[in-house]
Parts: C-alpha cells; sequence; structure tokens
C-alpha cells in the first residue's frame, strides 16, 4: 500500500463556492466521503486548512529563529485542505480523487509520499 | 556459418527487446531495471553473435540471459536501492520464460506507457523507447529535439511511474474504452509525425511510420475483439501504402488526387480493405474505423475521377457526428466539392475557425480557382505559403499557386 496526498487547492481572494448551500452542499458530501474512505480502510487523515493570509512563516536554518507573517509561497494558489489516504496503486487513488473532487467541488491534486 | 551482420542483430533487438523488457518489466517490477538488463544481454550478444552466429530462433531471443543479467546487476550493486524491486521478485512464482503470457506482459506495459496521468509527449517517448525497442537518441532525431531533452523527458516519466506506483496491468473491460484511446493517439501520432512532416531525417521519419504499423499490429493481435484497434491499423496500412506515389523523383509531394495509384502497395491496400470489410461487418464504427473506411473507398478508385464521392461525404457526415472538429469538416467540404461542386464546398469553409491552418487556406485557394476566382485564389495560396514552413509543402503550394496564376491570364 502507498500513501497519496489529495490536496485542494483554493484561489487567494475568491470564495471557494458560490453560496451558502453549495457550501453546506459540499461540506456534507465530503463527510459522506470522509465516512467511506473510514469505513473501506483507505482513511489516513484530512482535514480543511484556515485561508492562507492566517499562516505564519518560521525559519531556524540560519539559527536565528525568523518569524514571519504570510504564507511561505507567494502564489495565486494555496493549499486549502487535503485528504491523506491508503491505496494500492496510482489508479486506486485516481478513484478516490475523482470522488474527493466532486465531493468538494474542486480540482485535486494526487501525489505519491516517498516510503519509509 | 553465414555471415552476421550488424544490421541483422539490430533488427532482431529492435523487434525482441519490447517483448523481453515486457517479460522483464513484470519479473523485476522495475522498468530501469527491466531495461538495463536487456541492454546488458544485447551488448553480450553483439560480443557473441558475430562468431557464435544468431541464435536458432532469434524470434525466441531468449530472456534468460537478460534476467539473469539483470539479477547479476541487482547482486552486484548492492549500494543500489533496488529492495523494491528484490521484494517484487520474491512475490512473483519461478515461472518458466517464453511460454508465460509474454503477449500480456506488452499489453501491460503499453498501458503503464499511455497512462493518463502522463502527457502525451511522455506516453510517445516511453511507448517507442519500451514497446518499439527505439534508442533515446533516435526518438529525439524523430522529434526534432534535444538528446538531452528527451533522455529528461524518459526519466521523468519513468519516475512518476515508479513513485506513483503506476500500475503494470491490462485496465478492466469497463475501463478499456478510456485506456484504449490515449494508447492509439500515441499509435496515431508516431505515424503522423513520420508521415507528414518533411523535416529533419527522412530515414528515420519512415522508420516511425513503419514503427507505428508495427505497434497497430500489436495491438491489433492483442486486442482482436476492440474494433478501433482493428480501425487504426487498417487506417495505417491504407496510407503507408500511398507512400511510395506520395512523392515524384525529385521528392516533391503529389497529392492524392494526382497520385499515380499504380503505384500503390497492393498488398498493402488489400489487408486493410479487408479489415475495413470485417469492422463494417461488426457494425461498432468509431473514429478510426470511419477514417479507415473513408481511405478504403479512395483505395478502390484506380483513378482519381472514379472515387465514390458519395460515399466519403456520408463517411465524413459519420464521423463529423461522432468527433466533431474543424479538421473534419474541412475534409468533409473538401469532398463536398467533389459531390456538389465548388461553391456549396466554399460556403462550408466560411464557418470554420481555421485561419491559422495553412491546408484551411490552400482548400479556399483551390476551390476560389475552380470558380474562376484567380484574384482571390491567389492571395488564398500566399496565406497558405505563409502559414507554413515544411519544405515540400511549400514547394507544393508553389506550383499550385503558379498553374493559377498563368490560368488567371487566360
Amino acid at each position: 500500500m502507498t500513501q497519496y496526498l489529495l490536496s485542494v487547492h483554493s484561489v487567494e481572494g475568491k470564495e471557494n463556492y458560490a453560496s451558502e448551500e453549495d457550501m453546506q452542499a459540499a461540506f456534507k458530501a465530503v463527510d459522506t466521503f470522509n465516512q467511506k474512505l473510514q469505513d473501506q480502510g483507505s482513511w489516513v487523515f484530512a482535514g480543511g486548512l484556515h485561508p492562507a493570509d492566517t499562516a505564519t512563516v518560521v525559519d531556524n536554518t540560519g539559527g536565528e529563529g525568523l518569524v514571519t507573517d504570510g504564507p511561505f509561497a507567494e502564489a495565486k494558489e494555496q493549499l486549502g485542505g487535503f485528504w491523506v489516504v491508503e491505496a494500492p496503486d496510482l489508479d486506486a487513488a485516481l478513484a478516490l480523487a475523482q470522488e474527493a473532487s466532486a465531493a468538494c467541488a474542486g480540482p485535486v491534486e494526487v501525489r505519491a509520499f516517498q516510503g519509509e | 556459418m553465414p555471415q552476421v551482420e550488424p544490421t541483422d542483430i539490430e533488427r532482431v533487438f529492435r523487434s525482441e527487446s519490447g517483448r523481453a523488457v515486457a517479460s522483464l518489466v513484470r519479473f523485476f517490477g522495475d522498468i530501469d531495471v527491466a531495461e538495463e538488463a536487456v541492454q546488458d544481454a544485447f551488448v553480450e550478444a553483439l560480443r557473441r553473435w558475430p562468431t557464435a552466429g544468431l541464435p536458432p530462433t532469434p524470434a525466441g531471443w531468449n530472456i534468460t540471459p537478460a534476467r539473469n543479467r539483470g539479477l547479476d546487476r541487482i547482486r552486484r550493486e548492492s549500494t543500489r536501492d533496488h529492495r523494491e524491486a528484490e521484494s517484487q521478485r520474491r512475490h512473483e512464482p519461478d515461472e518458466p520464460e517464453e511460454v508465460g503470457p509474454v503477449v500480456d506482459d506488452q499489453l501491460r506495459l503499453i498501458f503503464t506507457g499511455c497512462h493518463p496521468a502522463l502527457a502525451l509527449e511522455a506516453e510517445v517517448a516511453l511507448t517507442l523507447r519500451l514497446v518499439g525497442g527505439l534508442q533515446t537518441p533516435e526518438i529525439a532525431r524523430a522529434f526534432l529535439v534535444p538528446e538531452a531533452t528527451m533522455a529528461q523527458r524518459l526519466v521523468r516519466a519513468k519516475n512518476k511511474i515508479r513513485v506513483n506506483r503506476i500500475p503494470y496491468r491490462i485496465p478492466s473491460a469497463a475501463e478499456l474504452p478510456d485506456r484504449l484511446r490515449p494508447v492509439l493517439a500515441v499509435v496515431y501520432l508516431v505515424f503522423n509525425e513520420g508521415y507528414v512532416a518533411s523535416e529533419g531525417d527522412q530515414l528515420m521519419r519512415s522508420e516511425l511510420c513503419a514503427e507505428a504499423v508495427r505497434l497497430a499490429r500489436l495491438l491489433a493481435d492483442l486486442m482482436p475483439d476492440e474494433p478501433e484497434a482493428l480501425g487504426i491499423l487498417a487506417l495505417l496500412l491504407l496510407t503507408e501504402a500511398r507512400r511510395p506515389a506520395r512523392t515524384d523523383a525529385g521528392g516533391d509531394l503529389i497529392r492524392l488526387a494526382d497520385q499515380d495509384r499504380s503505384r500503390w502497395d497492393r498488398a498493402l491496400v488489400a489487408e486493410g480493405q479487408a479489415i475495413v470489410r470485417a469492422c463494417l461487418r461488426r457494425n461498432l464504427p468509431g473514429p478510426y474505423q470511419l477514417q479507415a473506411a473513408i481511405a478504403a473507398v479512395h483505395s478502390d478508385a484506380q483513378i482519381a475521377a472514379d472515387t465514390d464521392w458519395g460515399q466519403v461525404v456520408a463517411l465524413y457526415d459519420q464521423l463529423l457526428a461522432r468527433s466533431p472538429s474543424p479538421i473534419v469538416a474541412l475534409n468533409r467540404a473538401v469532398a463536398v466539392a467533389e459531390l456538389h461542386g465548388p461553391g456549396p464546398a466554399l460556403a462550408l469553409l466560411d464557418d470554420l475557425d481555421l485561419d491559422r491552418y495553412h491546408l484551411f487556406h490552400a482548400a479556399r485557394a483551390d476551390l476560389l480557382e475552380r470558380l474562376g476566382r484567380h484574384d482571390e485564389a491567389l492571395r488564398a495560396y500566399d496565406e497558405a505559403l505563409a502559414r507554413t514552413t515544411n519544405r515540400a509543402e511549400q514547394a507544393l503550394l508553389e506550383r499550385a499557386r503558379d498553374a493559377c496564376s498563368s490560368g488567371a491570364g487566360t
């Protein structure tokens, strides 16, 4: 089994959902999908993140412990939420990502974790 | 003992390495290890065959030496991380080689190399290398990219397959239609690259066509129940059959209508037509079968004037309904011109958004010329000429333009 990151990106300054109802519907669909992942043993972890403008970057590479406001990458798209799932191969992971994308109403990026 | 020429060995390698690599990818669970093993065994063969002669059945070029070399290499290079390959190997029963389902191995490798998670250009390169046995410099030359770029593309694709665990598996029946599409697209692209372009290495270009036909044959053999796999084979055979008539003694392109059809390869035509007839009986048409059927109608006509244009237009109608594209619409309009005259065809072109495509302007030029609108035709030829950098096509257009301009004065 391999672990895959299924990540969802949101565009800065743009609402992810057109309406409150759309958002509630997506939340519900994601809950259902999460339950299914747990039932079938594919679940490792999942979560949604607060917006990237609430992020803080810590850089202790020089031993100075620098703390700065804002996200690390100055990108228009930022990580909004993710799943970590277990799957036997990429085809199985892609099938889960299809369901994930439909549930959260956004494109999903699939990447494999490095082995131990 | 007959002399064994290096080209014989190359031929054996080209035709057999795909089978060997496919079997060994399953055995080792790793494309790189399998490729290196086959290369090693081939280098050894290069040393031995010229004196010892080709193996009794080169077609059954044994994968045992290659497999043993792969195992040796893994043992030797203990610093390299082959744990994955080792563990994979432990799970495989120690089966006898050669008698195994080599056919399935090759199909698995084709579907791995044409996985939708890979980019089309990577799929093409991987398929030519892994299944076709072409070397990286050859593929780079064929696609006019620097060797380092092509090498990088292959490394990246193989790395993606490995780290993501893209499965080495034949898709289930339910997945097959979706998964077959990129496979056929790769074969078609390989052929087209060899057929249409006339830049680059000419010899390599015709080899690309031959390789595409070989891949199409392989697919048709492996999946005899997939009508589109048969369709693409028929299409490539019927197109390839025209090659001897496509250029004149000076190497200039000759249009289909002007080709000396007695120079078409009759054996390829007959084979292609037989497949088209079998597809028609099965009646599960798809885009490749329809294009093959159109090519078959052309191949029925001894001279261009005998072409059954009603049939051609009817087939384009079906093709357009299934895979609508402005290029198909353009080709249909050209056929309509033969059936109903240049006027109605020209009206069809007005609706197409193909301004950047040189053959759109070339088709307009031809129709305008036939309508006696010479000045407009000349301008359309100029538009066409401005949009192609291909020398052979430029020469063809220039000849047509010159003929039009001498006709303008009369």
